[in-house]
């Protein structure tokens, strides 16, 4: 074992193999904290909850570092009721009452239009539901009428969706009228960058009746992934595909290679029938086609990615490899093995004595080699549709994205993060299996 | 006599993958009942026509439990499980593969023998090319590399190696975004233009510019990986005792070359070369979705979809019959080419 560790210590000579150490370690940090920060159940219930926890996020937002490169696309904005200003506060008798608050907003970002503007109300009432008359005001001193609306209970004024409204403003969407500049030249809507102000006249009448307002203006960036159309902050996404990428990747190469180092053995050394069926599995596994099974498993009878983890493991385990038992009987009739025999060593005790740790150190490379793979393969179940149904994974998030004309709507950071994260670790691993396997291939050293 | 018994255990092989394939595709039976709901679906649709409505009661049962019972014989319902197995087993490996049971190919036939014929020509199309390219431009730029041994392009070509992790449909997806997306000069996918230009020559034109990004994207995918272990091979084989006697005659690079490193790495070179002809047949199930190619994969893709049980089982019998013929023409190759496997061969069953 201290042989092993000392080869793998040469790693450390090999420029590419100590980047994807490093990109390796970053992952596993990445994993803990994802774990750490949303635990399974959680990830899986925000993940899945649809729009109702998500809702002050703004909808196909790009990432927030954007705008280090000079996008200078708007973030969202909220205003509680708490950060209005109440301007005039009356009784007008008979338990009517009036007041007219004013939410301001400070709009400096030239590179773009919120995506959304909306009013979120929760009112309390005994007959009559509170009313509210929305006036906007612009930095050049223009007022815009919003129209009157009922506060009953609880519910949303989505503004920029008010086709009554569109119309009212001359057939532009009203995200984009109410912030443009009215004096800008071309055809080209500009914003117009100052203080707005949305003034809500509140009309309540009993004197129990209250009505909290809140005022979104959904931005174009948020987080450091940006969302999806149902409005999830990607950024739990590419967090939890860090673990579940790994532990799938690891777990099916390191099952599957420490049990074709095994079996070969096995076969290899016991030889007759034992051999002669190892063998046969060995080929009937060459033929069986993996994808479509899988494809199969994940259509009629589950996707869960433990479902399809245990599929991949259990079609691995049919049968050895070929070129571990050309080696080990190569091996077989090397001195060592006679010695070992002649001192009454049982048939295990040689293979897993003698036979197998002599080729567990050409087995390393292949490993860490087999990982990208697995995870690549996670994806490409997922790119097919066939994913985990609770999970986020990169390659969720790629088809989802994918699926939804990502492409072709320019939303080119939903696919290119969670690609850039699959590509990472995928060359991360990949560096550091070629690194291992000039290490343990003595024939490749020099070369 | 080894040849016969090595060919038989081979059919045995793909004679048990063919049965695997079917009990995975029928979930051992379970699909039935799937089935069953959705043909009286179809059977309940088809008797809401105002005519049959006005019928008496008792007449509109008869039909229904008569239309039933006719698409259960055409699904094969009225039979167990088992005994259909068996007929879906013998027909994949006789290769009589029957019609289809809902998938129907583009001219509206429900013959697999069509459906399979008529996809077929695309991919190979598709991956025969980009096969093809990938595998002489690698051997090509591998012996290249190796006759350069260290200089900076064969440590680019090292360093560059592990880019081939990501499958081909992973560079589909980032060429797509690069050439149709924000670039607009290749088209996102499919096969040919829509319409479909009435010139052959422009049919010809439109179909090569739908190739570009997928061919291109399998070449990507695995370019760097492929050269570099052909470069491998052949320095491995160069640096052997009888090539530095070669060299020490004086014999020219060339002859070197072509004598003493090309001759004995040939059966791995023919390996390599018939695998790849078997992984053509199959194409990409992915790369062709991601491209919307029409093709075997995406049509084998859309089968397991409709749960289609003949079209699975023909195109993976034929597959694994592709597979376990490759095998065992290996064998004879090997003998043919490399000496040494012949003398083992009949030299007993020593290892």
């Amino acid at each position: 074992m201290s042989a092993i560790w000392l080869r793998l210590k040469e790693l450390r000579r090999y420029p590419s193999a100590v980047i994807g150490l490093v990109v390796v370690a970053l992952l596993l940090l990445m994993s803990i904290y994802a774990v750490v920060r949303y635990p399974y159940g959680k990830a899986i219930s925000l993940w899945r909850a649809g729009e109702v926890a998500w809702l002050e996020n703004p909808r196909n937002a790009a990432p927030l570092w954007l705008n280090w490169f000079g996008a200078d696309l708007p973030p969202t904005i909220v205003l509680g009721s708490d950060q209005a200003r109440v301007l005039e506060n009356q009784d007008l008798g008979g338990g009517v009452h009036r007041r007219l608050l004013s939410f301001s907003i400070d709009y400096l970002w030239r590179g773009g239009f919120p995506s959304e503007i909306a009013l979120f109300y929760e009112a309390s009432y005994q007959r009559t539901p509170p009313q509210a008359v929305l006036r906007w005001r612009t930095p050049d001193g223009r007022e815009i009428s919003l129209g009157t609306q009922t506060l009953r209970e609880s519910g949303r004024y989505l503004i920029s969706g008010d086709t009554t409204l569109a119309r009212r403003l001359g057939g532009i969407s009203p995200q984009v009228a109410l912030f443009r500049d009215p004096w800008a030249k071309g055809d080209q809507a500009r914003p117009l960058p100052g203080r707005y102000e949305l003034l809500v006249e509140l009309y309540t009448f009993d004197p129990q009746a209250t009505a909290n307002l809140k005022f979104i203006a959904y931005g174009r960036v948020h987080g450091w992934a940006g969302t999806d159309h149902l409005r999830r902050d990607l950024t739990l996404a590419l967090l939890w595909g860090a673990p579940i990428a790994i532990a799938f990747g690891m777990t099916v190469a390191l099952t599957l290679t420490f049990w074709y180092l095994f079996v070969s053995a096995l076969g290899a050394w016991f030889g007759g029938w034992v051999d002669a069926v190892i063998d046969r599995l060995t080929e009937l596994r060459m033929i069986l086609p993996l994808l479509p099974i899988l494809i199969m498993v994940g259509m009629f009878w589950s996707r869960s990615i433990w479902i399809i983890l245990a599929v991949l493991i259990v079609y691995g385990l049919i049968g050895g490899s070929k070129s571990y038992r050309a080696m080990y009987l190569q091996a077989r009739a090397s001195p060592y093995i006679e010695a070992a025999r002649a001192y009454g060593a049982g048939n295990f005790r040689i293979i897993l004595r003698y036979l197998m740790p002599r080729f567990l150190p050409l087995s390393i490379p292949a490993f860490v080699q087999a990982i990208p793979g697995y995870v690549f393969l996670e994806a490409s179940l997922a790119i097919l549709g066939l994913g985990d149904p609770l999970l986020p994974t990169w390659g969720k998030v790629i088809q989802d994205a994918y699926s939804r004309g990502a492409l072709y709507l320019g939303y080119y950071y939903w696919i290119l993060i969670p690609a850039a994260m699959l590509f990472i670790t995928g060359i991360g691993f990949a560096f550091i299996g070629f690194a291992l396997d000039r290490i343990f291939n003595p024939r490749l050293r020099s070369l | 006599m080894y040849t016969l018994v090595r060919g038989l255990l081979l059919f045995f092989t793909v004679v048990v993958a063919v049965w695997l394939i079917i009990l995975i595709a029928n979930l051992g039976g379970a699909m039935d009942k799937i089935i069953e709901s959705q043909i009286k679906e179809q059977v309940g649709l088809r008797l809401m026509d105002p005519y049959i409505q006005q019928l008496p009661e008792a007449e509109r049962r008869r039909l229904y439990e008569e239309q039933l019972e006719i698409l259960r014989r055409e699904y094969g319902l009225d039979r167990p499980f088992i005994e259909r197995a068996v007929r879906y087993l013998l027909n994949g490996i006789t290769l009589n593969f029957g019609y289809a049971e809902k998938v129907s190919s583009d001219t509206g036939s429900r013959q697999v023998r069509l459906i399979l014929l008529e996809r077929l020509p695309h991919t190979l199309l598709l991956w025969g090319t980009a096969q093809f390219l990938l595998f002489f431009l690698s051997v090509f730029v591998a012996l290249m590399l190796s006759r350069r041994y260290g200089s900076m392009w064969d440590r680019l070509v090292v360093a560059l190696a592990p880019t081939s992790a990501p499958p081909a449909w992973f560079y589909g997806i980032i060429l797509i975004l690069i050439f149709a997306s924000l670039l607009r000069v290749l088209p996102y996918g499919g096969f040919v233009d829509a319409p479909p230009p009435p010139t052959r020559l422009g049919y010809v034109l439109s179909v090569l510019k739908h190739m570009i990004l997928p061919v291109l994207s399998v070449i990507v995918g695995a370019i760097f990986a492929s050269i570099y272990s052909w470069r491998t091979f052949f320095l491995i084989y160069s640096s052997e005792d009888y090539v530095e006697l070669a060299r020490a005659k004086g014999l020219t690079g060339r002859a070197i070359e072509r004598r003493y490193i090309l001759r004995p790495t040939l059966p791995p070179i023919v390996t390599n070369f018939a695998l790849m002809l078997i992984s053509v047949w199959m194409g990409g199930i992915i790369t062709e979705t991601v491209f919307a190619w029409p093709g075997l994969g995406r049509m084998l893709y859309e089968a397991i979809g409709h749960n289609d049980t003949p079209v699975i089982v023909g195109a993976n019998a034929i597959y694994g019959y592709l597979l376990a013929l490759s095998v065992f023409l290996l064998d004879i190759v090997y003998a043919a080419l490399d000496p040494r496997v012949r003398v083992g061969a009949t030299g007993g069953q020593r290892l």
